[in-house]
């Protein structure tokens, strides 16, 4: 792995194996299908002469949610303020974590072997944001569809065909698409692919990467409404990574509101909308424009831009632009706290 | 291959054929524009009303290509009024964008051209036709009179030139007789402060890479903006960019609007954002306008079907639907349009009528038009004319 300590003696805060144990372990609950406990990924600046670690980028720094089987968890943030990152780092797609636990039906996967981890990405799959770039242009859709299913052996030689066809069908794509190449279809047809392979292997749950940010309003709908059908078909548990507010409000049932690596609020779909409590959720989502040219506009606007994630700012992390900031959020960083039942949010001003 | 063929897929012959044709045509349309001292009267004109900014008058642009003409602009007429914002929405590769382009006289060339229609431009003292302007003469009025935002701005900047010279640039070849280094410079920063760049004098001596994506837009803001032009086309300006800093740059555009008393052309298709902005809104589909009214109008009562379903298709915050209506079907190929209305194909209100030929536009109030087939008899009823 990249995180070698270059220089002898030099402390990495994280990179100690003792430094990460500082989340207390969470037991299985079998309502749940994924835990998330503490979970933190930093990625290494590398500098100077021998390309040592110089600092680090913490994408994400203490992710904490458990996500109930066959619901779909919205996960919303500025870009930039690690929702993807999170998304990767729970498939184990992008290389190890720094800390934290992920429990998948009950097993840390982290702790799974190779082949065990193969066996187990059928049941855990990505559908990626940009469906121009996520499909190889030399193979033709068919084989985009298939070849992990043929892959891991999921159905016998004879019946191949007529699987694929069926998981085309079920997606709203026809037989015959079979030998096109992506370059012949238009974006939504694409995502419709994109979300074929995604199910091809049967999975139970599916990390949804921005899937409807680079499609036509019109588009989007469809795309929408098939999502949701393919969930109540195989109940399918969604992680839907979103920077659109009304998307995620259509189609979640809980919400998680990002802000620089740390889940700053979380709850149910209608206690964030109805009641967001947190100073960063409120300036959110009176940022959605309603499209109604007489609303009253009671606009948040935030001032300035998300601060590096290389350098964030000591105490709560929002502090640079909050409008309520203290004394106290400048110098300790809030703790996850229950407002409401199922409600939690980061912040000092719901201090008892 | 039977299938294949079937479905429009064109023989080496016969695409030989049209790029040979398209040739003949785009050749005589290129000596035109090329020619070197056009009298001015040729292209002087007058507007239909003084109080317009621009008036956009039946203009058709094609692209000639190999597989065939592409009519993306066809026939679209709408008026934009001084010191008011029109939106312009549609689905991508309705023609939103090459509406504006022929604006500024800056389509794909050879391939793309303006080959009928009026576009007249309010100069003040006269008007002009954009359409038929020579190619040097639009020169001395982008940037002057017509200026535009684009859409990425991580990709309209260049990256290899510090910011304060690339907006320099932008004065020195349109606003820049007389001035020194030191006056533009001094212009640049006062731009930089304007669009509220704090450290204006450090972002001057940036490079782009070095910025944020809602201050790189702030930068192409100052650039568009930097010699006070009456028409600003904001293609997408906020497409790109996150919530938040999308409110701060509809702030920002809102504000410096009242501040320099120009016009806003705002393309895009968040319907949220055109509510925000806009007072007039001009709704397109494959090429041609389908409603256009006040933003009243549109959002309170939508008329074309395509527009309700527009509007129902987008998710809303605090408004709960089990399903999202959908538009069925897809936007016609653009090489052979049907000779129907467009959008009949995808249409949940068809009337028997709508297998004629394309709809006219049909007033439904002063202000408020639409071209479908369901409003003909209304307005028979009320007595009035059909267009």
């Amino acid at each position: 792995m990249s995180r070698k300590n270059g220089a002898a003696g030099e402390k990495i805060p994280g990179s100690d194996p003792k430094d990460r144990a500082e989340y207390t372990p969470v037991t299985y609950d079998p309502q749940y299908i994924l835990m998330v406990n503490e979970l933190k990924k930093y990625f290494p600046i590398k500098g100077g002469m021998m390309s040592r670690t110089v600092g680090q980028v913490k994408a994400v720094d203490g992710v904490t949610f458990n996500l109930k089987r066959g619901t779909t968890m919205g996960l919303v943030g500025e870009s930039g303020c690690g929702k993807t990152t999170t998304g990767r780092t729970i498939l184990r797609l992008s290389g190890e974590k720094t800390g934290g636990q992920v429990l998948f039906n009950g097993r840390e996967v982290y702790d799974l072997s190779n082949k065990e981890m193969r066996s187990m990405r059928t049941k855990m799959q990505i559908i990626f944001q940009d469906p121009f770039s996520s499909l190889s242009p030399r193979l033709p859709v068919g084989e985009i569809i298939g070849e992990a299913v043929r892959e891991h052996n999921l159905v016998s030689k004879a019946e191949f065909n007529d699987y694929i066809d069926k998981v085309m069908d079920n997606c709203g794509l026809q037989p015959f698409h079979k030998e096109r190449y992506p370059h012949e279809f238009s974006g939504g047809q694409r995502q419709r692919i994109c979300i074929a392979r995604a199910l091809a292997l049967n999975p139970e749950f599916v990390v949804c990467d921005e899937p409807v940010s680079a499609l036509d309003v019109s588009i989007q709908a469809q795309i929408i409404n098939l999502l949701k059908e393919l969930q109540e078909q195989y109940k399918l548990t969604y992680l839907f990574i979103s920077h659109d507010l009304s998307v995620v409000e259509h189609i979640s049932d809980t919400v998680g509101v990002m802000y620089l690596g740390n889940l700053v609020e979380y709850g149910r779909t209608e206690d964030i909308f109805r009641n967001p409590l947190h100073p960063y959720t409120k300036a959110l989502f009176s940022a959605i424009p309603v499209p109604d040219p007489n609303a009253k506009m009671n606009r948040i606007v935030l001032e300035g831009s998300i601060p590096s994630p290389a350098n964030p700012p000591t105490g709560c992390k929002f502090h640079t632009r909050c409008a309520n900031c203290t004394q106290r959020c400048k110098e300790e960083a809030p703790v996850q706290r229950e407002v409401e039942p199922g409600h939690y949010v980061v912040c000092h001003l719901y201090d008892k | 291959m039977a299938k294949r063929k079937a479905e429009g897929y064109l023989s080496g012959k016969e695409a030989r054929r049209i790029s040979r044709e398209n040739r003949k045509i785009t050749n005589e349309l290129e000596k035109k524009r090329k020619r070197k001292k056009v009298p001015e009267s040729e292209y002087l004109t007058k507007m239909h009303d003084p109080n317009n900014a621009v008036e956009f008058d039946n203009l058709h642009t094609y692209f000639f290509t190999d597989a065939g003409t592409v009519k993306s602009v066809d026939g679209v007429s709408y008026e934009v009024p001084i010191g008011k914002t029109v939106g312009v929405v549609g689905e991508s590769g309705c023609g939103k964008s090459v509406t504006s382009l022929s604006l500024m006289q800056l389509l794909q060339r050879p391939q793309g051209q303006i080959v009928e229609g009026e576009i007249r431009l309010n100069l003040g003292d006269k008007a002009v036709d954009v359409a038929k302007m020579p190619y040097e003469a639009v020169q001395h009025l982008r940037g002057n009179f017509v200026s535009m935002i684009f859409q990425e701005p991580m990709t309209s900047l260049n990256p290899v030139f510090r910011i304060g010279d690339q907006i320099n640039e932008v004065i020195e070849l349109h606003d820049g007789e007389g001035k020194s280094r030191e006056d533009m410079k001094k212009r640049t920063i006062e731009l930089l402060e304007m669009v509220g760049i704090a450290n204006s004098e450090g972002v001057y001596q940036m490079f782009p890479h070095e910025l944020s994506g809602g201050m790189r837009q702030r930068v192409c803001i100052a650039m568009a903006l930097a010699c006070n032009p009456r028409v600003i086309i904001a293609d997408e300006p906020t497409t790109a960019l996150d919530v938040t800093i999308q409110a701060q740059v509809l702030d920002l555009l809102r504000s410096l609007k009242d501040k320099i008393n120009s016009s806003i052309m705002f393309i895009t298709h968040d319907l949220g954002v055109i509510a925000e902005m806009a007072d007039y809104v001009v709704v397109m589909y494959a090429g041609r306008i389908v409603e256009k009214g006040t933003a009243e109008d549109i959002f309170y009562h939508p008329a074309h079907p395509y527009t309700i379903g527009l509007m129902a298709s987008k998710p809303v915050v605090g408004r709960q639907v089990d399903k999202l209506y959908s538009i069925p079907g897809k936007v016609p190929n653009p090489v052979n349009m049907p000779d129907y209305c467009y959008f009949k194909d995808r249409c949940e209100m068809c009337v028997e009528k709508c297998g004629g030929e394309y709809p006219c536009e049909v007033s439904i109030s002063p202000t408020h038009k639409v071209s479908c087939y369901r409003y003909y008899e209304i307005k028979n009823q009320e007595g009035g004319d059909v267009s």
